[in-house]
């Protein structure tokens, strides 16, 4: 590798990072014909990886069109469960759904597991997949981008695709992406905990490989903006939170102790028990990915995908990664193999990319979601509201031989204990209309 | 505490292969000015930093999950962080 003169081609394509987006990439790319590398720097693909929700995988059709039967996948997600936890009280919003399995629409995943049967795949369609490798830098002739550099090694090849995750250095490095701001990031804080397969079916009332995903918002992060997830594997539960760096910081709180006061939640803990740590683990991720993706997304001979490019949507309802990163993938496939067939790798040809994006969900998700996160920005989502539902309700349940009102008059009269004011509360309501 | 031990407990079930040299620099100087020392204690999942009776701060760089958020907190100049060198560093068998 070392040594070769500029100029030299050792692959069509390298590809770094072995993640969802990348191995989608790489594995499109060797489908049609290029030669391609995979570059890897945990010892197997999967290794450095970690999620926090399920996998909406549809899109993984148009790439292996038996996915959920074949690939290793933990459970069918067919119940939803929104919930605003407060320190003794939660409301649920608990949506269970056969329909959602007809076809299979989300599914949760184990990342170690599912990125190295990809990475297998991606062998199998002539992919060259370099593990235990840390690029450290791209190489460039002029603007253009040429190949990587990884320790004393130097690679060359006509496209690079940047799928190094939410750090991304390569984006960095290429001058893309400066630093981000503490509010566009979330630290998600996760243990995969191990429970018998029936356990796990009778505790949330599931059969066969039925599952269910929690999304928690309130006391689970003691109020810091972010939230709490849960979702059900074979057999295990990963758990955990997710906390806004600046309001992280800004309430003073520990990351590790705020996902332990989720696990120990009386809503919580009783899910858990008996159960046993498997893993913990933790993993930065991206809050404003309208924003981040507002940013180029392309050098000439540059192509950045996935969660490097900021492709990850949180509208509070549904926290969707892996299902862009692998669209993103896909678009950039369809611009490289274009690209190759021209012969032209500058810049124009690296445009085409955002046309192939807006041509699908991806591009479009972005843009109609794209007020989402300030939406999130709501403070009151992570404490007020969810003490008002649980008092509205308390009001309706509590037969303490007080005289019964109307509903009306007793979520008013809940509403004016909160002592939040109508027209914000009217304003949250809008925004929320306009965001989600 | 959850009943599944604490956070060095917890690292002890985590598989990793422990690089000879840190890919975790801090400058002391800086971070005590910035308060970006006690920052870090406080947002790492993994406990890598730990603050010194003398106020500076420790860095068990072996225990990190390589999430970054260090780095996203850090004021600018008082650490430098990247990915350790390929094949090392922690390895998720779940994730």
């Amino acid at each position: 590798m070392a040594g070769e003169e500029a100029g030299e081609i050792d692959f069509d394509v390298i590809v770094i990072g072995g993640g969802v987006a990348g191995a989608v990439c790489a594995y499109q790319l060797a489908r049609a014909g290029k030669q391609v590398v995979l570059i890897e720097r945990g010892e197997q693909p999967g290794s450095k990886n970690l999620s926090g929700g399920v996998f909406y995988c549809r899109v993984m059709e148009q790439v292996f069109p038996n996915f959920v039967d074949d690939a290793p996948i933990e459970r069918r997600i067919t119940r939803n469960v929104l919930s605003f936890l407060n320190p003794t009280s939660h409301f649920n919003i608990d949506y269970w759904d056969q329909r959602l399995a007809e076809p299979v629409n989300a599914v949760t995943v184990l990342r170690a597991r599912l990125d190295a049967w990809l990475s297998e795949k991606c062998e199998e369609a002539g992919v060259m997949v370099m593990s235990g490798v840390r690029v450290d830098s791209l190489l460039f002739e002029g603007d253009q981008v040429v190949g990587v550099k990884a320790g004393e090694d130097e690679l060359h090849a006509h496209v690079v695709v940047a799928a190094d995750g939410v750090n991304s250095f390569i984006a960095q490095g290429a001058g893309i992406r400066a630093k981000e701001a503490p509010q566009s990031l979330a630290v998600g804080v996760k243990s995969v905990i191990g429970l018998p397969r029936t356990v796990i079916e009778d505790r949330f009332n599931l059969t066969g490989d039925n599952g269910v995903a929690y999304a928690v918002v309130g006391d689970c992060t003691q109020a810091v903006a972010g939230g709490g997830f849960l979702y059900t594997n074979k057999e295990s539960v990963s758990v955990g939170v997710v906390l806004r760096l600046d309001d992280l910081e800004a309430k003073g709180l520990t990351s590790s102790e705020v996902h332990d006061h989720f696990l120990q939640h009386p809503a919580i803990a009783p899910l858990l028990r008996d159960g046993e740590l498997r893993e913990y683990g933790c993993h930065l991720t991206i809050e404003n990915g309208p924003r981040m993706v507002s940013h180029d997304v392309t050098r000439p001979g540059l192509i950045i995908i996935g969660d490097a490019a900021g492709f990850t949507l949180n509208t509070g309802l549904t926290i969707r990664g892996m299902d862009l990163a692998a669209g993103s993938g896909i678009a950039a496939a369809k611009t490289i193999v274009r690209a190759l067939e021209l012969g032209s790798y500058g810049q124009q040809a690296m445009d085409d990319y955002r046309n192939q994006l807006d041509a699908t969900f991806v591009g479009a998700d972005m843009k109609t979601y794209a007020r989402a996160p300030e939406f999130l920005e709501v403070p009151r989502m992570y404490k007020e509201y969810g003490l008002l539902l649980a008092d509205i309700f308390h009001d309706i349940y509590n037969h303490d031989t007080t005289p019964r009102k109307h509903i009306a008059a007793t979520a008013f009269g809940a509403f004016k204990r909160s002592k939040m004011k109508l027209f914000t509360t009217i304003g949250d309501v809008l925004k929320g209309v306009r965001a989600l | 505490m959850t009943g599944f031990g604490d956070v060095t407990q917890r690292l002890a079930g985590n598989s990793y292969t422990v690089d000879e040299e840190s890919h975790i620099e801090i400058d002391q100087d800086l971070a005590r000015k910035t308060g970006t020392g006690k920052l870090l204690v406080k947002v790492c999942p993994a406990h890598v930093y730990s603050e010194n009776e003398d106020g500076t701060i420790s860095v068990i760089f072996a225990a990190c999950m390589e999430c970054g958020t260090c780095l996203a907190v850090a004021s600018p100049g008082s650490l430098k962080w990247h990915y350790p060198n390929g094949g090392f560093g922690i390895a998720f068998r779940e994730g």
